[in-house]
């Protein structure tokens, strides 16, 4: 029992991260139709920033974060005005591979400025152990769950009330009609990277105060596939519940199993999704079928 | 003074080599390939045989992704069933490495055909991701079946031997390499002449229109999928023979990145350009380490920044290419070819 509940906490906090990740990931594909596999960088990046504003430069976290935030969205910003605005109109392949190439040249900036070993990172978030029904858990890993879950209801209050949002769903929706309707499609872009660049920042933030930070955090790009297809790949509430599935289920199999098997059991799921409800749980069902 | 290239048979129409150019260029070519090992240094021909092993991968990906238009980000995975397959066959069960190569390429069709069965009900952007699934399950296998593939630990192949000649020396494999090479490249070049390679291309172009017209989707598809892991395997294959190691780190999905690479920037859907884009993206990485070590004495901190100025410029590279170029170096080729036949009047 003590276990399982340990696991259930773990899983949660993971599943927390992985949502954050994926929500970012969402929004450019719902705005956009871009697969963004420079996710995991962006998270890297978030990382690095906290990492350089709290520890190299000595700031209160709060106000690390609020720079790294809005670096992030500067980030997002100038990559869709540069790289994705050109490939508008090319071929899936190309836009795929721009991403690909787009992750590797900020992965190496990444080590070119930090180096390339993992660095420990002073927590700034409490991490002395809480006991919860008799399981031992971190502090951190609460807060981590809690400011998940935080960033997400605001990211769903954006998206039902602020104007903005509003704007970003429509032209998710029908490009041609949002722009019928005064909508500057672009901008709404901009948003979708800025946005994207935002959450997988604070995402890299959470994971930097748990575990450290390092070139590997980028696995989360790799990471984040399971989570948006099981969830709807362009489904907000479905990268949320796809998250928390994902983290528990690395959890459990990690932790009952073992022998590695957390690493590969998501992408099964992965494959049978695919084939059997390619949609995902709550994504649309418009698909490209053969 | 020339306009253009205009036939007049229908044989002329059908040659693979229309021009007194392109055969001179042929017969130059294949020279070059013959005497390349006599007067190169051993460096060159590490070098040499590295792009030959990355020409075959690259047309294999070029047969699945370039010509039949399914995305693939598997090829890593795929080379390593080649490789582990070449390498326990002829470790464990002492097959002949020769005989373990065909073999190896064959049970790497069987797999690829396997992770291909999802391209018949999914396309475009689900395929790859199917595929990308495909990459990590397989290297997982791959790096946890130990009893089999040895896990993480690398697996030793022993040296290949023909007639008693150690096989494994630049010089000699630098033959069974290009060997290969070359007559993959003609029998590719000749099945996009066949009704089987139009049907993969008429696939590309528009599926349903090709199964409109009488293209069974699901027999060609699956067939591209087996030919191109096929090629891909045997890629796989020489590598383990090449080096005698097998080792899971050269298979991840890194290579599946670099050989989508090769393809973008040497040119879909085009042989030349799987040879271009093999070569650049081989030998770029090369030119970066010289250039680096060279300016070590006035830059001390540039070796350790190596790997990084290789990342940063093959990420680069692929993004300039896709906006600037994104019909890759064939285009530039031929556009350079077109340049001096239509001098002084390009126009």
């Amino acid at each position: 029992m003590e276990l399982f509940l340990q696991l259930t906490l773990t899983g949660l906090t993971n599943g927390a991260i992985l949502a954050l990740a994926a929500l970012g990931f969402v929004l450019i594909y719902k705005a956009s139709d871009v697969i963004n596999f420079a996710q995991g960088e962006f998270l890297l990046i978030g990382a690095y920033l906290i990492y350089a504003m709290v520890v190299q430069f000595g700031l209160h976290w709060t106000l690390g974060m609020v720079i790294t935030l809005l670096i992030a969205v500067l980030l997002g910003v100038l990559i869709e005005r540069l790289i994705l605005r050109p490939m508008i109109g090319e071929p899936l392949i190309s836009v795929i591979m721009v991403t690909i190439g787009l992750s590797s040249l900020l992965r190496a900036v990444v080590s070119t400025i930090w180096g390339n070993l993992p660095q420990a990172f002073p927590s700034f978030i409490p991490t002395q152990a809480v006991q919860i029904l008799g399981a031992k858990v971190g502090a951190d890993r609460l807060w981590a769950i809690g400011i998940a879950m935080l960033m997400l209801l605001v990211f769903n209050l954006f998206f039902s009330k602020s104007k903005e949002g509003i704007a970003m769903r429509a032209v998710a929706d029908d490009q041609t009609a949002a722009l019928s309707m005064g909508i500057s499609v672009s901008h709404i872009f901009a948003w979708a990277w800025a946005l994207a660049a935002v959450s997988a920042a604070i995402a890299g933030a959470l994971v930097a105060n748990i575990v450290g930070v390092g070139p590997e955090l980028s696995n989360f790009g790799l990471r984040v596939f399971p989570v948006v297809i099981l969830g709807g790949l362009d489904s907000i509430p479905g990268a949320i519940i796809g998250g928390i599935i994902i983290g528990l289920l690395e959890a459990y199999t990690g932790g009952y199993i073992g022998q590695g098997l957390n690493q590969v059991l998501p992408f099964i799921i992965l494959i049978l999704i695919l084939m059997i409800r390619p949609y995902g749980l709550f994504g649309k069902e418009i698909i490209e079928r053969v | 003074m020339i306009s253009g290239i205009y036939y007049t048979s229908y044989e002329q129409d059908m040659a693979l080599r229309k021009t007194p150019a392109q055969r001179i260029r042929l017969a130059i070519l294949i020279l070059l390939l013959l005497s390349f090992p006599f007067f190169a240094s051993r460096y060159y021909l590490t070098l040499a045989n590295q792009v030959g092993i990355a020409v075959i991968g690259a047309i294999g990906l070029n047969i699945l992704v370039g010509y039949t238009g399914q995305i693939s980000l598997g090829q890593g995975a795929f080379m390593a069933v080649g490789a582990y397959t070449a390498g326990i066959l002829t470790a464990h069960y002492g097959v002949p490495w020769w005989a373990s190569i065909p073999v190896a390429a064959l049970f790497t069709a069987l797999v690829g055909t396997f992770f291909g069965l999802p391209s018949l009900r999914l396309k475009g952007l689900y395929l790859a991701i199917a595929t990308l699934a495909a990459q990590v399950i397989i290297l997982w296998i791959v790096t946890h079946w130990k009893a089999v593939t040895g896990g993480v630990e690398a697996l030793v192949v022993p040296t290949p031997k023909l007639f008693g000649v150690k096989m494994n020396t630049d010089f000699n494999f630098y033959w069974v390499i290009w060997g290969i090479a070359v007559l993959i490249t003609i029998i590719t070049v000749n099945l996009f002449r066949t009704h089987y390679g139009r049907a993969f291309v008429a696939i590309r172009d528009q599926d349903i229109a090709a199964s409109v017209m009488g293209i069974d989707l699901f027999r060609y598809k699956l067939l591209a999928f087996a030919i191109s892991s096929f090629v891909v395997g045997l890629a796989g294959a020489l590598l383990a023979h090449y080096r005698t190691i097998v080792n899971w780190e050269r298979f991840t999905m890194d290579v599946s990145v670099t050989y989508l690479a090769m393809i973008i920037i040497g040119g879909l859907g085009s042989v030349t350009g799987s040879y271009l884009g093999a070569a650049f993206m081989t030998l770029l990485p090369a030119l970066i380490t010289n250039l680096g070590r060279a300016m070590k004495a006035s830059f001390p901190a540039i070796e350790g920044l190596i790997p990084f100025i290789q990342l940063a410029i093959f990420g680069l590279v692929i993004i300039i290419f896709l906006i600037f170029e994104p019909e890759g170096l064939n285009k530039i080729w031929k556009d350079i070819k077109d340049y001096f036949r239509l001098w002084p009047f390009s126009y």
